[in-house]
């Protein structure tokens, strides 16, 4: 009977557990809350994963209404992934978070920390999970208000013009994306995705249909900072508490991405969009453009957490170009790269929240000798490193094996080109960091080994040895994004 | 189509630009808000003007009565509504603290005050 009721339960649990973090108002029972709650979420995300694997697409009617009239939560193999990839980071974040909440947010205001954390949570879940253009609006909206306050939460200023820069820019994206779903509504009347599906093929050619293509597209490369639309994101990234940084990165853009699927693939996949309006030749410019721009300013920067916003840059670059090839191999690349970058990044981040807790700075000419004072740290930065420069037996590697497979695919040889060079670009970053902490000598009196505490250290262990386990045997992760990309590309033709 | 096409429509993207063009062109925080929620309001409009069916009356069951206007766009915009409060009231409260810390609200100024530490 549970299992029957596993879709809501996924939302609802989290969503009813943030009020309650206001009733508990003590910073760790709310940390031992959002621990649990993370750790269910993930429970509920696996069972759900594994039903949907066994027994293909699950329909949850919220409230027993049928489809068109009712909302209904409609779960296939790609957001049951992304559902895990949400749930994971979110349950590996969560032990992670008490240290360095602690040290970098007031005692008295933990626990509306852990609540936010939990609503944006919530809303990046429904996201996922919702089988209606409109709901998704409303949880894109949860998930966004939230993380404007988590990333005010920080202890510099600068953190409140970054998360005001993020508002203007998010609440722009969003009101884009209803204005997309609004006409949607007026040549369809509908607003369930799979029921738009149906109808939209008999009006695409109409001006109003084309025009709401262009807000929803615009409107979530905002939200997923796609290149040049990315403004926000640098300063979000690099003032966020180190935690927030580390969830943001790994989940939010990639279920924005997640959304930029479903509006190509699913609600216009009975049409050839991309290629009848040309906004393949668009996306795959930006993502491009992305991949460069995002590697070269990376290589600048002297702020590491900065550094690596840029570096999201260019990884979702990656995933949109994946997506704009539109075979198999490329939504595949893109699919497994939102789980692969999420690890990836989520792990890197973690190492500059370690950075964080001891030496209280992430600028690149505070961390010389980092690599005798805080080896274990280090070690898992140059080790996710490596994978985001795309090392074999790696998970960067899969992703841009997959990337460039797909690319040749179509014949498109510069492309394949353009992606490994544009990796070579992450080599330059990563070795920056390396050649200050590792061969740069301690100032006096900085040497002795002073590491972050074990709650810390074992969750970045964790992403980082994630991130090699799915390079080494990927059999799995491929399976599921294979499929996934099978019944998308598929709606296509 | 005809050229001045259905009048609604252009004022909603006159509104729609008018708040737009405030948000990119202020440097006020609040004044950029401001102009946020006009863009806001504009989809707002939009939304609920697509609703109207021509001679239809409000969508209550009565005798007599046929043809009536579409409520669920309505009822759309009330979430979307709430959202934009609770958008507006956050950025507010941001921008409460911005000044707290900053001392100005204008943007141009609060990146003099980065720039000169």
């Amino acid at each position: 009977m549970i299992a029957h009721h596993l879709p809501i339960l996924q939302i609802i649990i989290p969503l009813m557990s943030a009020p309650f973090c206001m009733f508990l108002r003590h910073h760790f029972w709310t940390w031992a809350l959002a621990v649990v709650i993370s750790w269910l979420s993930l429970v509920m995300s696996i069972g759900l994963l594994l039903q949907v694997l066994d027994q293909g697409v699950l329909i949850y009617k919220i409230g027993g209404w049928a489809a068109p009239w009712g909302i209904e939560y409609r779960i296939d193999n790609l957001n049951a992934f992304v559902l895990v990839i949400v749930s994971v980071i979110a349950a590996v974040v969560m032990p992670y978070a008490r240290m360095s909440v602690n040290k970098e947010i007031p005692r008295d205001r933990a626990y509306l920390f852990y609540a936010m954390m939990l609503l944006c949570m919530t809303g990046l879940l429904g996201i996922t999970i919702t089988g209606d253009a409109f709901n998704l609006f409303v949880f894109l909206e949860i998930s966004s208000l939230s993380s404007y306050v988590l990333i005010s939460m920080g202890r510099d200023r600068q953190g409140l013009t970054a998360a005001y820069r993020y508002l203007m820019l998010g609440s722009l994206g969003a009101t884009f994306y209803i204005i997309g779903v609004g006409m949607m509504y007026m040549m369809t009347g509908t607003l369930n995705i799979t029921d738009l599906a149906a109808l939209i093929p008999a009006v695409a050619d109409t001006r109003t249909i084309q025009a709401a293509l262009a807000f929803l597209t615009v409107g979530l490369c905002l939200k997923l900072a796609l290149f040049p639309l990315h403004m926000w994101l640098p300063n979000a990234y690099t003032y966020a508490p180190s935690v927030v940084t580390v969830f943001l990165a790994a989940t939010a853009t990639k279920v924005s991405v997640y959304a930029l699927i479903r509006v190509i693939f699913t609600i216009f996949g009975g049409v050839d969009i991309l290629d009848t309006l040309q906004v393949r030749d668009l996306l795959m410019l930006f993502a491009i453009a992305g991949m460069f721009a995002g590697s070269a300013v990376a290589i600048y920067q002297v702020n590491i957490k900065r550094m690596l916003a840029y570096s999201s840059v260019a990884q979702l670059g990656y995933m949109v170009l994946g997506i704009a090839m539109a075979n198999v191999s490329g939504v595949t690349a893109g699919i497994i790269h939102m789980f692969n970058h999420a690890l990836t990044k989520g792990g890197l981040f973690m190492a500059m929240g370690c950075v964080m807790y001891v030496t209280g700075s992430v600028r690149l000419s505070d961390m010389a000798g980092l690599g005798k004072r805080m080896p274990l740290t280090m070690a898992a930065f140059v080790a996710g490193g490596l994978s985001l420069i795309g090392m074999p037996l790696s998970v960067g590697f899969i992703s841009k094996w997959y990337l460039i497979q797909a690319a040749l695919e179509k014949g498109w040889w510069p492309v394949a080109v353009l992606i490994v060079l544009s990796s070579l670009l992450a080599v330059i970053y990563i070795w920056r960091v390396v050649e200050v902490a590792y061969f740069t000598p301690a100032p006096e009196g900085k040497d002795v080994v002073t590491e972050a505490p074990m709650s810390m250290i074992i969750p970045m262990f964790v992403l980082i040895g994630a991130s090699y386990y799915f390079g080494i045997d990927a059999t799995t992760t491929l399976d599921i994004a294979h499929s996934a990309a099978e019944v998308l590309v598929g709606g296509i033709r | 189509m005809e050229f001045p096409g259905i009048t609604v429509y252009w004022i909603i993207i006159a509104l729609m630009m008018m708040g737009f063009y405030i948000v990119i062109s202020h440097q006020n925080l609040i004044k950029k808000l401001v102009g946020l929620s006009v863009f806001q309001v504009s989809v707002f409009l939009f939304y609920i003007t697509m609703g109207k069916v021509d001679g239809g009356t409000a969508p209550i069951l009565a005798v007599g009565i046929k043809i009536y206007s579409n409520p669920l766009p309505h009822v759309l915009i009330l979430t979307a509504i709430v959202v934009g409060v609770a958008t507006t009231a956050l950025g507010l409260a941001l921008v409460v603290r911005i000044n707290d810390s900053y001392g100005t609200i204008e943007e141009d100024e609060i990146q003099a005050v980065e720039d000169g530490r």
